[in-house]
């Protein structure tokens, strides 16, 4: 049986630079599939030929084991990075508009409540905020009762509310079995809402596998932190990160770390463990360097 | 092509027309507003100089009146299409020096006046006279006015507008539904001929109810000369907003073709006498075919046979211009 979205060795080279450089995976049904990497990593395109929005130059993409075409188109529910939507009309308005765009579509009425959009449905489209834009926008998303959903950085630019509160709908959405396609930069995102990850840079592919998979694979340590007040800037004995406020020591026996902090006489009242995280793996694999 | 799709498309952009109240009050003030400026401004009996049509102007023998100055002595090689400008004051003499026959209309003040001076210069020549309700200057710039503004609602009002959607992202999400090229186009199209066929039957009933303006021929014929000029016009505006990404560049685009157009169609003032190869180049644009075709229908009451080259031409253009614009259409 193929895969629900099968990619192989896809390709999109732009005037000799090579935006992605074939890169091969598999999405199945059900699963909600997240794509990491910096600013021109090849992440957005990548999606976008998913989506059937761009054009490879190379490889393929089969849906159901079949090329994209109309069938896709009719299946598929995008939420673009960013989108305009038609000026003067309202929220309710333009959810009919895009129902009257595909052939089979789910109840208006469902749509509102499961997106929460009762309370500015005959609103401007205009005068919306930023979380009920990005709910309007995830539920055209869903006009048509996708089989396959695709998230472009939809939390970016939302307070930590909003955040939260849009993950709460995908993964009302991940319930009902739909697949899902997300890119983001927040790697706690990533985390709480994707069954599988692949972590793209220079337009290849450079981790997969599940988060809990991924964090296993790289790292064997936990972070031990302490207020950089409390640490004196001539200690040479520990190997320290510099983290802003605090310094990080990563530890792979969190009791031999702190009894040398003891014996060094570093007070401990501010002292915090935590695990590894994504964003860790994140900056191990494609560096600290700002990117533009 | 999905119908449902297509007034899904259409709907949408009739309402957000309808509802943006500052472009629909200008779409409908500002042809009132020039018409109703030239109407004060051109309220005399017209601009001083006066207009005299001369037949074989290229014979070796000149007139001494040809060198009277401040009159515009106006080649004509169809003395009976003359003739009937005399009629309509659009001339205010014809002089055949071949057969020493002049035509003045007799309630023509100036045509009074340049007898008085034919007589002066030139003697012998046999009066003919001849009678006409005058056309005003209001009477032939109306058709103008009214294919100006379809000009620039059509070509501003879809190609900026394409431009506009393709910037901020809406044609991608159009893309990403199974609505196609050819359906969105349509219902711009119609979209945007509907509205302007709107504004022009309104513009024409008010400023005829202030100007009582002349109308000679078949409303319907004219309703078909805008509605290919509608065409047209907004074939042109996606033509060029088919690949243009930037506002700016597509608003120096339509500006530069828009303008030459206004004053090379005969909006304001006729081409007659002007460089022969303005006359060519300006029969290469729409406008001057919907303004031809309307002021022949106004003003000379001619039936779609007698503007059938002015029809045959817009419609030549729209295809062309269509298929270049399908062809070339990008949604991003």
């Amino acid at each position: 049986m193929p895969s629900f979205l099968q990619v192989d060795n896809l390709a999109r080279h732009y005037q000799g630079v090579k935006a992605v450089d074939g890169v091969s995976f598999s999405i199945e049904r059900g699963r909600c599939f997240g794509l990491l990497g910096p600013n021109g990593a090849g992440k957005t395109t990548t999606v976008e030929m998913l989506e059937g929005i761009n054009e490879p130059t190379g490889g393929s993409i089969l849906y159901q084991g079949e090329p994209l075409g109309p069938r896709f188109k009719d299946e598929a529910g995008i939420m673009f990075q960013t989108t305009a939507l038609q000026d003067y009309i309202t929220v309710r308005e333009t959810l009919e508009m895009f129902q009257q765009m595909y052939p089979s579509t789910i109840p208006l009425s469902d749509l509102i409540e499961s997106c929460s959009l009762a309370e500015f449905l005959d609103r401007d489209t205009r005068k919306l905020s930023g979380g009920q834009r990005q709910r309007l926008l995830l539920a055209i998303a869903l006009v048509n009762d996708p089989e396959v959903i695709f998230l472009d950085e939809p939390t970016t630019g939302l307070d930590p509310q909003a955040r939260r509160n849009f993950w709460e709908l995908v993964q009302s959405i991940k319930k009902r079995g739909k697949t899902i396609v997300l890119t983001t930069h927040y790697m706690e995102e990533a985390y709480v809402l994707c069954d599988d990850i692949i972590i793209m840079d220079h337009g290849k592919i450079i981790a997969q596998g599940t988060p809990e998979e991924l964090l296993a694979k790289h790292f064997g340590d936990v972070v031990v932190q302490l207020p950089k007040v409390d640490f004196p800037a001539d200690c040479s004995q520990l190997e320290v990160l510099d983290n802003g406020d605090v310094v990080e020591i990563l530890s792979n026996d969190v009791n031999d770390t702190i009894h040398q902090l003891m014996e060094l006489n570093i007070s401990l009242a501010g002292l915090r463990i935590r695990p590894r995280t994504l964003e860790d793996l994140f900056l191990a694999l494609t560096g600290r360097e700002l990117r533009v | 092509m999905s119908f449902r799709r297509f007034l899904a498309i259409l709907r949408a952009r009739n309402k957000e027309f309808w509802r943006d109240r500052a472009a629909l009050s200008w779409n409908f003030i500002f042809p009132i507003m020039i018409i109703g400026g030239f109407a004060i401004a051109f309220s005399g009996d017209g601009p001083d100089l006066y207009k005299v049509g001369i037949t074989n102007a290229e014979a070796d023998q000149k007139l001494l009146f040809e060198e009277t100055r401040y009159i515009q002595f106006i080649p004509v090689t169809d003395l009976e299409a003359a003739v009937t400008k005399v009629e309509r004051h659009q001339l205010d003499m014809l002089v055949s020096p071949s057969t020493q026959q002049f035509w003045i209309n007799e309630t023509s003040p100036a045509g009074y006046m340049l007898e008085r001076l034919l007589n002066g210069s030139d003697n012998g020549f046999k009066r003919q006279a001849v009678t006409g309700q005058g056309i005003r200057y209001v009477d032939w710039l109306i058709s103008g006015i009214l294919a100006m503004n379809l000009m620039f609602s059509a070509l501003f009002g879809v190609g900026f507008v394409i431009v506009r959607y393709r910037k901020n992202g809406m044609l991608k999400r159009i893309k990403a539904t199974p609505v196609t090229a050819f359906e969105f186009i349509a219902a711009q199209v119609v979209s945007r001929m509907w509205l302007l066929l709107s504004v022009s039957i309104l513009v024409f009933i008010l400023t005829d109810l202030v100007l009582d303006f002349r109308m000679y021929g078949s409303y319907l014929d004219l309703l078909i000369v805008f509605i290919l000029g509608s065409i047209c016009l907004i074939s042109l505006g996606l033509l060029i907003a088919a690949r243009l990404a930037s506002e700016e560049l597509a608003g120096g685009l339509l500006n530069a073709i828009s303008w030459p157009m206004m004053f090379l169609s005969g909006v304001w003032f006729s081409l007659e006498g002007v460089n022969p190869w303005l006359v060519k180049l300006a029969q290469l644009l729409p406008l001057t075919h919907v303004i031809d075709g309307a002021r022949a229908i106004m003003i000379d009451g001619a039936g779609l046979m007698d503007i059938l080259p002015n029809l045959i031409a817009l419609v030549v253009m729209s295809v062309i211009f269509l298929a270049i614009g399908a062809y070339t259409f990008r949604w991003e």
